[in-house]
C-alpha cells in the first residue's frame, strides 16, 4: 500500500543525506522524495512516498523519528491527503498542431509556460493520476523532455492532526 | 525535553557578560571538564594540534593508543565498565577513518561515546585537502548523531548536546567534527543552560496503563520467561531486575550483552539463550506462554528462525527505543521507557505465583542438558581454562573478550554475577576488541582485576596496545585461548564446508616473548597441570601480563543452533550426553 510520510526536519546540511542513507541502509524503497522550505526558516519539510505493508511503514516512521534532526513525522494513506506533483513537459507543437495541444492544456487545467517554433513547455500541478493521463494524451504528439518534482502533500481538514490544527 | 546537564551538580547561575572570551580549543577543554571528563583517549595529528596544545596542562588523564581504533575501543571499554561517557579524540582524515570500526562497535551495543575529530580548515573542506575525509558523511550511519561545527559560537553547545544525546535514551556514539580554524577562532563562553532538542525527546517513564497490562499478563502466565538484554545494564537496573524476578517468580535468560545483569549462580537463571545458549534456556523459550523482553532487540543470533521463535508465547517488550519494538517479532504489550523506572513500577503490580510444574520442567532440562565438555581429557580444553579463571576470580573481576569461540566459551563457562563485569562486542562482533577495551575498563576501575580472555587471532589484531598498557602502567591480564585457528571460522568450515579449512589458520608469534618485548610479563602454558599455577601467577603480577594457553586445536562450541534452524533444534546435545 502507498503511504505518504511527511517529515519536518531541521534545515541543516547533511539531513537529506541522513534520511536518504537511512532508507538505503534499511532497504526501504522510496517512490519519491520532495524537500522544500517551510514558513519557519529553521525547518524543512520532506514528503516521502513509500510503498509497503503496515509493518514496514511503521518501521520507516520509527526509524525516521529516531534521527535527531527529524522533528516530527506523520504517516498518511493517500486518501487522507491532498497530494500533488509538479511537472514540466516539453511537447512537440508545430504550428499546425498547436491548437490541439492548447485544447489538451485547457482540458487538464495545465499551463503553457514557454513556446518555441516547434515545441511548447507545459506546466501541470495535480495528482499523479492526472499527470499520467496528461502524459498519455501528449505522447502521440511527441514528448521531448519531462521533469517531475515528486509528490508533496498536506493532510485534509477533516482528519485528526490536519493542516488546520497545526 | 528540557533537562539540566548534571542534575546532581550544583550549577550556580552565571552572568553571560562575566564569561571570558576563549579560543575554540580552550572552549573544548573547558566544556569537557564541565561535562565531568577526567579521562580521554586519542592521537594527535596536524589539524588537531591547537587542541592538543591546550591539553598539555589540562587536568585530564590522556591515554595515547598505538592506533586510533584501539583508542576508540578503550573509550568504549571505559564507558561500559564505568557507565560514564567515553571520549576519544583524533585528527582529520586517517585519524577519523581509523575510528570507524570502534564507533560502529559502540553503536551496535548502545555504548555512550563522544568522538571528537578535527577537520581541515573550513575554506578547504571539499577541496581534497591533505588529510581531508568527509568524516560526518562516513560516520553518519554508525553514529546516534553527528555534526560538523562551522561557527565557533555553536561549538560549546554542540559539545553539550553531544554528551546529552550520547548518555540519554538508547545510548550511543556521537561524533563532532571540528575544523582547525574553529579551534583557533575566539568567542565568549556560554552559560550552562538547559538542553532542548526539538527532534529528541527520549521517553523515560513508561506508560502506566501499559505497565499494568504487562503485570496482569505476567500474573496470569503459567510458563513465563524473562529475556534480558544489555539495556538493563545500560539503565543500571540490575537491582530492580532482581527484585522484580524474585517477586514475580520468573526464570531469567540473558543475551550475550545481558550477561551480568542477573546473578547466574541463582537457581532461576537459565544463563544465555540463542545460537550458543544453553539447552535449558532455548527449550524454555520455545515452550513459554509469555516472554517478557527487557532491553533486548530479538537479534537473529538470539531468535534463530524467527517464524518458529517462542511459537506459543505472547510478547511483552520493554525498551527505551520505540524502533526496537515490533521490528522483528510482533509485540502484544509494548512498554516504552527506562528499564529502571518500569521494573520498579512493575514490581509493585506483580504477584508471586508458584508455577511448580514450569519450574520442575526447567529443573529437569537443567539436569539433563547442562553445559559440558570433556573435563577428563589430558589436553588443555579451552572450557577448562575459563572455568579455572572463574574459580580463581569468582565475581571479583571484569572479564573482557575478543570475538569468536573463546568469547562464547567465556559467556558459557564463566558465571557472570554482576553488571558491568562482562564486556564484549556483541552486535558488530569486532575481533581485536578485547585488549583495548580491557585497558579502558582497567583505567575506569583501577582497583578491579581486569582480564581479557582473548583468541589468538583476535589478539593478533590489536596486540600493539600492549605497549599502551605498559606505558601507562595499566596492569591488564590477557589469557589467550590459543588454538592456532580463527576458531569459529574453522568450526563453521568443519560443520558446513566439509572440513575445508580455507584461510582460517594463522601463524602467530610466541605471545609470551612478544609480551616481554613490550615490557609486559609473558607466560606460556602447554600442559594442563600448569593452568592453575599460571593463572595464580598472572593474578599476582603487578605488570600487564599475557598468558598463552596452547589449547586443544579443534574443539567446538556446543550447543549450536545452525543458521535458519529453530532454537530447539540444537546440535551438540548428543556430544554432551556422550560425556555424561
Amino acid at each position: 500500500m502507498k503511504h505518504i510520510i511527511s517529515a519536518l526536519v531541521q534545515n541543516k546540511p547533511g539531513v537529506l543525506a541522513h534520511v536518504a542513507g537511512m532508507f538505503a541502509a534499511r532497504a526501504f524503497n522510496i517512490d519519491s522524495l520532495a524537500v522544500g522550505r517551510t514558513d519557519d526558516p529553521a525547518l524543512s519539510r520532506m514528503t516521502i512516498v513509500v510503498v509497503g505493508d503496515d509493518k514496514v511503514v511503521e518501521q520507516v516512521r520509527k526509524q525516521l523519528e529516531k534521527i535527531i534532526d527529524v522533528v516530527k513525522v506523520q504517516d498518511f494513506s493517500i486518501k487522507d491527503v491532498v497530494a500533488h506533483d509538479l511537472m514540466l513537459m516539453c511537447v512537440h507543437a508545430p504550428p499546425d498542431k498547436r491548437h490541439e495541444i492548447i485544447a489538451l492544456v485547457e482540458m487538464f487545467k495545465a499551463k503553457v509556460v514557454d513556446i518555441g517554433q516547434k515545441f511548447a513547455m507545459v506546466e501541470l500541478a495535480d495528482t499523479e493520476e492526472k499527470l499520467e493521463a496528461f502524459i498519455d494524451a501528449c505522447k502521440p504528439y511527441g514528448i521531448k523532455n519531462m521533469v517531475r518534482t515528486g509528490t508533496v502533500a498536506m493532510a485534509r481538514f477533516n482528519l485528526p492532526n490536519a493542516a488546520e490544527s497545526q | 525535553m528540557k533537562k539540566p546537564l548534571h542534575p546532581s551538580q550544583d550549577n550556580p547561575p552565571q552572568s553571560p557578560s562575566a564569561l571570558p572570551i576563549k579560543t575554540g580549543a580552550e572552549i573544548i577543554v573547558a566544556t569537557l571538564i564541565e561535562q565531568g571528563v577526567d579521562t580521554m583517549f586519542g592521537y594527535p595529528g596536524g589539524v588537531v594540534l591547537p587542541l592538543f596544545d591546550k591539553l598539555y596542562d589540562a587536568p585530564i588523564n590522556f591515554i595515547i593508543p598505538r592506533h586510533e581504533q584501539g583508542g576508540c575501543h578503550m573509550a568504549d571499554g571505559y564507558a561500559r565498565a564505568s557507565g560514564k561517557v567515553g571520549v576519544v579524540l583524533t585528527t582529520s582524515g586517517p585519524g577519523a577513518c581509523n575510528l570507524v570500526t570502534g564507533i560502529a562497535t559502540a553503536m551496535m551495543d548502545s555504548v555512550p561515546l563522544v568522538a571528537l575529530t578535527a577537520q581541515v580548515r573550513t575554506d578547504l573542506i571539499g577541496n581534497d585537502a591533505f588529510q581531508e575525509a568527509d568524516t560526518t558523511g562516513i560516520t553518519r550511519p554508525i553514529t546516534k548523531h553527528n555534526m560538523i561545527v562551522k561557527d565557533v559560537k555553536d561549538l560549546q553547545q554542540s559539545i553539550r548536546e553531544a554528551f546529552y544525546i550520547a548518555s540519554t535514551g538508547r545510548q550511543g556514539p556521537v561524533l563532532i567534527d571540528i575544523p582547525v580554524d574553529i579551534e583557533v577562532a575566539k568567542c565568549q563562553m556560554k552559560p550552562l543552560g538547559e538542553i532542548s532538542l526539538a527532534g529528541y525527546r527520549p521517553q523515560e517513564k513508561g506508560h502506566h496503563r501499559q505497565i499494568k497490562m504487562a503485570a496482569e499478563a505476567i500474573n496470569k502466565s503459567e510458563k513465563p520467561v524473562l529475556y534480558v538484554g544489555g539495556g538493563v545494564i545500560s539503565a543500571n537496573a540490575s537491582d530492580e531486575l532482581r527484585a522484580f524476578a524474585i517477586k514475580a517468580n520468573l526464570p531469567v535468560t540473558m543475551t550475550l550483552l545481558g550477561l551480568g545483569s542477573y546473578d547466574q549462580t541463582r537457581a532461576e537463571s537459565l544463563d544465555m539463550l540463542g545460537m550458543h545458549g544453553t539447552a535449558y534456556a532455548n527449550y524454555a523459550v520455545q515452550e513459554c506462554d509469555l516472554m517478557i523482553a527487557i532491553g533486548a532487540r530479538f537479534d537473529d543470533r538470539v531468535t534463530g528462525k524467527l517464524k518458529t521463535f517462542a511459537p506459543n508465547a505472547k510478547f511483552i517488550h520493554i525498551d527505551i527505543d520505540p524502533a526496537s519494538i515490533s521490528k522483528n517479532v510482533n509485540v502484544n504489550i509494548p512498554v516504552v521507557g527506562d528499564a529502571k523506572y518500569i521494573l520498579g513500577e512493575m514490581t509493585k503490580e506483580v504477584q508471586h505465583k508458584e508455577r511448580k510444574a514450569w519450574f520442575d520442567k526447567i529443573a529437569d532440562w537443567k539436569k539433563r542438558f547442562p553445559l559440558r565438555y570433556d573435563a577428563k581429557s589430558p589436553n588443555i580444553k579451552p572450557q577448562y581454562v575459563i572455568e579455572q579463571i572463574y574459580q580463581a576470580t569468582k565475581d571479583n573481576a571484569i572479564i573482557v573478550t575478543g570475538v569468536g569461540q573463546h568469547q562464547m566459551w567465556t559467556a558459557q563457562f564463566y558465571k557472570h554475577t554482576r553488571p558491568r563485569h562482562f564486556i564484549t562486542s556483541g552486535g558488530l562482533g569486532t575481533m581485536g576488541f578485547g585488549l583495548p577495551a580491557a585497558i579502558g575498563a582497567k583505567i575506569a576501575k583501577p582497583d578491579t582485576t581486569v582480564i581479557d580472555i582473548d583468541g589468538d587471532s583476535s589478539f593478533n589484531m590489536t596486540m600493539n596496545e600492549l605497549c599502551t598498557a605498559v606505558q601507562y602502567e595499566v596492569p591488564v591480564k590477557v589469557c589467550i585461548i590459543n588454538n592456532g585457528y580463527m576458531g569459529m571460522v574453522r568450526q563453521w568450515q568443519e560443520l558446513f564446508y566439509g572440513k575445508r579449512y580455507s584461510k582460517s589458520s594463522l601463524k602467530s608469534p610466541e605471545f609470551a616473548a612478544v609480551a616481554e618485548a613490550f615490557g609486559a610479563v609473558g607466560i606460556t602454558v602447554d600442559k594442563k597441570s600448569e593452568v592453575k599455577t599460571a593463572i595464580a601467577k598472572m593474578l599476582g603480577e603487578k605488570m600487564p601480563c599475557v598468558v598463552d594457553f596452547k589449547v586443544e586445536r579443534e574443539e567446538n562450541v556446543w550447543p549450536m543452533v545452525a543458521t535458519g534452524k529453530s532454537l530447539h533444534e540444537m546440535d551438540g546435545l548428543d556430544i554432551f550426553e556422550s560425556m555424561a
